[in-house]
């Protein structure tokens, strides 16, 4: 009980409690637009979003499934935020790094076996950090806003992989790329049969390790090391980092670029499931990589937080889809993430009118405590 | 010479909701509070638009339906934008965190209300809002017969042309020339300087943040009339756009004027390409001119970025308590 209470309420009223009553908020706005579009199977619906990702054992392997890759464009934002950065260039990094691990899952037919899908998840890393590198230079040294250069290179990259998609990997039949020889996708590890219904499989598979390793990684990274403070402290305080003698301008540039491997590792890990998905040419921003910044928000940028809030917003997702059924369109969805978003906004409000509750409370059971005190020491 | 009349009536197309949407963030800043939701203001200014000339294309026709549809996105544009002001101005929300939820908000509302509404009309629950463009001007009577003026601003346009270069001065006038503006921009730069001679800092932040709303939704709406006649809940980045044509030209009017045709003009370039005899010759992928406009943004923030004369105070709460 005291463990949930640190972890609810953990010193000024930080820790989880102000995401939970942002959830809970959203959650009802989400209800009451159900209630207005479509009253009669509003509580259908509802239910199915509540339920939809664990009635049986397929759905949660596709929780998880679908958890994998904005549990990467979330660490992605998370990383970045730590250090001070709005990180919004996710989409653009997401989608050089599906790019690189598609382009080496077909054309490098020479790897054998595992070694195969390594290569591409190496290869997209380096193509999303690229991605991420940019901006953080840019800001580093020319003072460039980073929001808006991510924004625009989030548009360059589209553009970019559309192009070289076109010209390199083209499966002009169905508009997108070529499938990827069979060993560049992600081991099964038994997880599709594990998380199955009858002869139902999940699309799991063991890109979930690969996330959660990271997120794992880079916690102690941020935490336990003298490199990840120097990055927090530029986040906390630019100039007294600076004035501290750490080098700001090194650490905007390696966190914008560690960001931008996460980003491009979740792209390689959605396009490499083993489900033949093709990377379809349009001129639309990866959702995906939006998707990532509620993740990290709602984790406050911690990354094993990260992994809880990626598993929650995948549930939404999957409970949307079941949502479908009661013909209700699926960014009911997306409507109440972001309203989740602007609640957990809020969350300095929320923190502090739960701070002085607790105070409060703690007032309360002081006087009691010493009134107690003040009865024993009478009699 | 038709050419370059071409380029010009294009370029308009795009550089018009650029300028307004643009000069709405500008106020919004120099009141001190960062307006990042401008892309989704513009959805939702252009939902509600197009969804009012959808229903009362039959019923009203022509100019005046266009000008009431502009009503009606301004005011679904001051009520996403009050609340992103009661978030960053009483709430002290991290202002780019709240403008992100309104961003994603807006295209999943669009959305959804699209496919229910059309889904209740007429059973085919698309996501697209159709409506009949019945808004071009072949010729200004008088003024389209002026010699080369007349050809280059006056002959194939819109009405919401006009509307924006309106919106430019009356913004310049009153940033400028009233005692309003120098309050709102004093807010931006030192609100507690503007609070000690009683200057309400928070009555200013919210006007800054709702004219925002109101410039962003119209200019949503602007943006979509002349390139399209199917709004499919997306503005193309434009919002984004204007925040950096902002920032190129520097939270100032006139100079937000220059970048918002700098840039509207590359995007004419990049999408109608193919009109332009001389760009449809080179041997370049269509590709290059759709990442042009955002290459050269990118270009001219990296010489522009150094010497940023962005309002001091913008994107910090205002505290009374602090100093």
């Amino acid at each position: 009980m005291n463990a949930l209470k640190k972890a609810l309420g953990r010193g000024e009223g930080a820790g989880v409690l102000p995401s939970l009553i942002a959830i809970v908020i959203g959650l009802l706005a989400g209800f009451i637009v159900l209630l207005v579009t479509k009253p009669g199977q509003a509580l259908g619906g509802f239910t199915a979003i509540l339920t939809g990702g664990i009635v049986d054992m397929k759905s949660i392997g596709q929780v998880l499934y679908q958890a994998t890759p904005i549990m990467l464009t979330g660490l992605s934002f998370a990383f970045a935020n730590k250090t001070g950065l709005f990180n919004i260039g996710t989409a653009g990094q997401f989608v050089v790094g599906a790019y690189a691990a598609l382009l080496v899952g077909v054309k490098c037919t020479f790897l054998p076996g595992a070694l195969h899908w390594i290569a591409a998840l190496l290869a997209a890393m380096i193509a999303g950090a690229l991605w991420g590198f940019i901006p953080g230079i840019l800001k580093a040294l020319r003072n460039v806003n980073e929001v808006i250069s991510c924004i625009i290179m989030n548009y360059i990259g589209m553009y970019m992989v559309n192009f070289l998609i076109k010209e390199t990997i083209y499966f002009s039949l169905k508009n997108q790329s070529m499938p990827v020889l069979a060993s560049a996708n992600m081991p099964k590890a038994g997880l599709n049969t594990l998380f199955s219904t009858g002869i139902n499989m999940s699309s799991l598979n063991s890109g979930l390790f690969v996330a959660v390793i990271m997120a794992v990684i880079l916690y102690v990274l941020l935490e336990k090391t003298v490199f990840g403070y120097e990055l927090k402290a530029c986040g906390y305080n630019r100039d007294a980092a600076r004035y501290a003698g750490i080098n700001e301008n090194r650490s905007i540039i390696i966190s914008m670029a560690v960001a931008g491997a996460m980003a491009g590792l979740g792209g390689a890990l959605l396009y490499l499931d083993g489900s033949g998905r093709g990377f379809n040419v349009v001129d639309v921003l990866a959702p995906e990589g939006f998707n990532g910044v509620p993740v990290a928000l709602l984790a406050m940028s911690n990354p094993i937080a990260v992994i809880f809030s990626a598993i929650f917003v995948a549930y939404l997702s999957v409970g949307g889809l079941r949502m479908q059924l009661y013909e209700f369109a699926p960014q009911a969805i997306e409507i109440i993430i972001a309203i989740i978003i602007y609640f957990s906004a809020l969350s300095l409000l929320i923190r502090g009118a739960v701070a002085s509750l607790i105070a409060k409370n703690r007032e309360r059971r002081g006087e009691r405590g010493n009134k107690q005190a003040e009865g024993g020491d009478t009699q | 010479m038709s050419l370059l009349y071409f380029i010009v009536q294009q370029s308009m197309y795009f550089s018009i909701p650029l300028l307004i949407v643009a000069l709405g963030g500008m106020f919004s800043e120099r009141s001190g509070v960062v307006n990042i939701a401008l892309e989704g203001i513009m959805i939702i200014g252009a939902f509600s638009g197009t969804l009012f000339i959808s229903f009362f294309q039959d019923i009203i026709k022509g100019q005046p339906l266009l000008i009431l549809a502009l009503l009606v996105s301004a005011l679904s544009g001051v009520i996403i934008a009050l609340a992103h002001a009661y978030a960053s101005i009483n709430m002290k929300a991290d202002q780019v965190i709240s403008g992100t939820a309104i961003n994603m908000f807006a295209p999943a509302f669009a959305i959804y209300a699209a496919r229910m509404i059309n889904s209740a009309r007429n059973s085919n629950g698309t996501q697209q809002i159709q409506f009949n463009n019945q808004f071009h001007i072949a010729k200004v009577p008088v003024l389209g017969d002026i010699p080369v003026l007349g050809e280059l601003l006056f002959q194939k346009t819109y009405i919401t042309t006009y509307i924006g270069f309106a919106i430019l001065i009356i913004a310049w006038l009153v940033l400028y020339k009233t005692r309003l503006g120098l309050r709102l921009r004093a807010c931006g730069e030192h609100p507690h300087a503007a609070d000690s001679v009683g200057v309400n800092v928070y009555k200013m932040r919210y006007i800054g943040v709702i004219v925002s709303g109101i410039l962003g939704a119209i200019g949503g709406l602007v943006f979509i009339i002349p390139t399209t006649t199917v709004f499919d809940a997306t503005v193309a980045g434009y919002g984004f756009l204007a925040l950096a044509v902002l920032i190129f030209g520097q939270w100032r009017p006139w100079r937000v004027l220059f970048a918002a045709f700098f840039f509207g003009t590359l995007k004419a370039i990049s999408s109608a390409y193919s009109g332009i005899p001389f760009l449809l010759s080179l041997p370049v992928n269509d590709y290059f001119y759709k990442m042009l406009p955002f290459i050269v943004t990118l270009v001219v923030l990296i010489f522009n970025s150094k010497k940023s004369q962005a309002p001091r105070a913008s994107g910090i709460p205002y505290d009374m308590g602090k100093r």
